[in-house]
């Protein structure tokens, strides 16, 4: 006789939820008081462990407005100061890994670009990098330096946007208008490029969908004139602030040491000092060709995460002045008949461009057996993707690495024994994209 | 710098051209590439483009297309081809406007034109069947009743057509690959890497300039 299996005792995950001290095991406790490296003591100012009856458990989110979507914080308080504190995530969850194994590399784009969704261009790079690895393609250089300079100015944008919500979850209106206003043309210049603001199935698996559109430089140029004179007005109202600096300045504090162990990356790593960009230490695309500096914090404080992202705005404006005078003519996909569908042109001319077009727009491209893992520098940090081929058109696993997702584990700990205003700038200094986290 | 630099910002903001309009009785010009609701076109002599051959559908990843094709009546056929599409329907609560049908379809039946302002109150209506995508006997796409066009909308809806024609291949560019349309007849190519140097001329666009000022007060 078999033995019988509960599966649904299996299969079914535990409460999610935090319970009450009691309840909670050791190891799950210091989780959610946020130790990294050492035993966490009580927070400063709580002398003894508050009983059970003087400490509240509340629920932050999903629907609260500064927790950046649908995450949900649960939090043990003592008065106003946080003593534990435990994400609570999937709500955003749609299945989107599980659904690119459904989807041909030439749509897989679409799915893929709906996860960060403040950066979607990057989501589409690295799916289309991992399968251009598998494919072994040389991509033209034109479409190289289309991907880095669209995916620089989606970098400023997403930034505008982090600048803009860490502006209104701190109080600061002004900076939220401001953020948006930004951020707005530069997605008119997305609009223009790829017909889309958001989710624009632009990077493809090969090159871009389409060449740059008419009177693209002089509005590339625009932005480059215009965007470091409103930064300007960023530093007078927030950067040199004071208000904004005390505000700011101290809380949630990560040392090195603990964001490595965390495994944090992007703008909350190099806010502690740690000099890791992928651009840098592991250059993809032609990031090696440009010049530009890695700007790093010294107190891993909010005002750093802050500042850092202020100052990689001006970095990427660098890198797309760069970009401006080394951008070839030329191809901008790969002229492999089994990668790109044939010019329109040459459809009614020749039978088998005919046939190409039939197979790659049903069938899709075929990408040889094989896995690789792509990672690179998304405004929050390092981006991947792990693929896996088993030789048909469609992936056999497609797995995103959301730096949000790896992020959010650090919130415990920099939320430990702050006060509950400093938990929303906690969060809206991670920028957490939600889209991203629950995939 | 103390407080009153920064009401300095805040203050000079007034003087500033406003960038938000007063929508809806304004709108921002879109894009020539923008993705709005499809259009089934016809050509110049009144035939349809559509020659049912699915494709759209095929690659369509949030599968929202249904087309099934139908031999050309003999005495009085639809479309130039064998067949036809004799069913066209798009579900657009589905739609996720990526515009690969309109990479994908060979003879340029299908493209988008600029409208995406459109709700409905029912399911069905938001599956429009192909007497709603076919545009008219004049060329223009049919306005239905939850639908809010406005002047210029239903020009230029092959642009994504057009810009990803070449599909890489810079030879290719500045090249007419696509046919005449009814009421349009055969609409320019983009300039491409040729406006670089003034050679070839450029369509006229909606610029970032615009957006930015706005240059509303």
């Amino acid at each position: 006789m078999a033995k019988t299996v509960d599966l649904i005792a299996e299969t079914a995950e535990p409460s999610q939820e935090m319970q009450p001290r009691s309840l909670t095991s050791g190891v799950e406790a210091l989780r959610e008081e946020g130790a990294v490296l050492r035993i966490p003591n009580l927070p400063e100012g709580v002398d003894e462990l508050p009983t059970e009856d003087e400490t509240m458990i509340i629920n932050m989110g999903p629907q609260h407005p500064s927790t950046h979507g649908v995450l949900r914080l649960m939090l043990e308080l003592d008065g106003e100061t946080v003593l534990r504190s435990k994400p609570i995530i999937g709500y955003l969850h749609t299945g989107m890994e599980k659904t690119g194994e459904d989807l041909t590399y030439l749509q897989g784009t679409t799915n893929t670009t709906r996860m960060d969704y403040l950066a979607p261009l990057f989501n589409e790079l690295v799916f289309s990098l991992a399968a251009e690895k598998l494919l072994d393609v040389e991509i033209p250089e034109r479409a190289t330096w289309i991907r880095m300079l669209m995916t620089e100015l989606n970098r400023i944008s997403s930034h505008f946007t982090f600048l803009a919500t860490n502006g209104m979850d701190l109080g600061a209106s002004t900076m939220m208008i401001f953020g948006f206003r930004e951020r707005e043309a530069l997605l008119a210049f997305f609009e223009k490029c790829s017909g889309l603001r958001m989710n624009h199935n632009y990077i493809r698996v090969g090159g871009v969908a389409a060449d740059l559109p008419d009177g693209w430089r002089d509005d590339v140029l625009f932005l480059l004139d215009d965007l470091p004179e409103r930064l300007i007005d960023y530093d007078t109202l927030f950067t040199g602030q004071t208000i904004w600096q005390e505000r700011s300045q101290g809380v949630g504090v990560l040392t090195a040491d603990e964001a490595i162990a965390l495994g944090v990356t992007g703008p909350i790593l190099r806010a502690t000092g740690v000099p890791w960009d992928l651009r840098r230490t592991m250059p993809y695309l032609f990031y090696d060709q440009v010049d530009f500096d890695v700007v790093v914090g010294t107190y891993g404080d909010t005002f750093d995460r802050y500042a850092i992202r202020v100052n990689e705005i001006r970095e990427s404006i660098r890198i797309v002045r760069q970009i401006l005078e080394r951008l070839p003519k030329g191809d901008y996909r790969v002229q492999d008949k089994k990668v790109t569908p044939p010019p329109r042109a040459r459809i009614d001319e020749s039978m088998e461009a005919l046939i190409h077009h039939f197979k790659l727009f049903t069938e899709g491209l075929k990408v040889p057996e094989g896995e690789v893992y792509v990672p690179i520098e998304s405004p929050r940090g390092e981006l991947g993707c792990y693929m896996v081929s088993d030789g048909t058109a469609k992936p056999y696993r497609m797995h995103i690495r959301g730096p949000s997702f790896v992020n959010l584990q650090a919130l415990p700990h920099l939320m430990h024994g702050g006060l509950v205003a400093d938990a929303v700038a906690v969060i809206s200094s991670c920028d957490p994209v939600l889209g991203e986290v629950d995939r | 710098m103390g407080y009153f630099e920064g009401f300095r910002v805040t203050f000079e903001q007034l003087f500033r051209p406003r960038v938000t309009i007063q929508y809806p009785e304004e709108k921002r010009p879109k894009a020539l590439r923008f993705h709005g609701r499809h259009v089934l076109n016809k050509y110049e002599d009144g035939m349809e483009k559509c020659i049912g051959c699915e494709l759209c559908a095929g690659v369509c990843p949030a599968r929202c297309i249904h087309v099934r094709g139908l031999d050309n009546p003999p005495d009085a056929p639809v479309s130039p081809g064998e067949r036809y599409g004799f069913v066209y329907e798009i579900n657009y609560l589905r739609c996720i406007h990526c515009d690969l049908c309109v990479e994908a379809c060979p003879t340029e039946a299908i493209t988008e034109s600029k409208l995406f302002e459109f709700s409905f109150s029912n399911r069905q209506d938001a599956i429009y069947t192909k007497d709603e995508l076919l545009v008219a006997d004049d060329g223009q796409p049919k306005h239905l009743p939850w639908e809010d066009w406005r002047e210029g909308e239903d020009l230029h809806t092959s642009a994504w057509v057009r810009a990803t024609a070449p599909n890489g291949d810079a030879d290719y560019e500045g090249r007419v690959a696509w046919s005449a349309e009814l009421g349009y007849g055969v609409r320019p190519p983009e300039a491409g890497q040729l406006g670089d140097d003034d050679a070839g001329a450029p369509i006229d666009d909606i610029t970032v300039e615009q957006v930015a000022e706005g240059g509303h007060h």
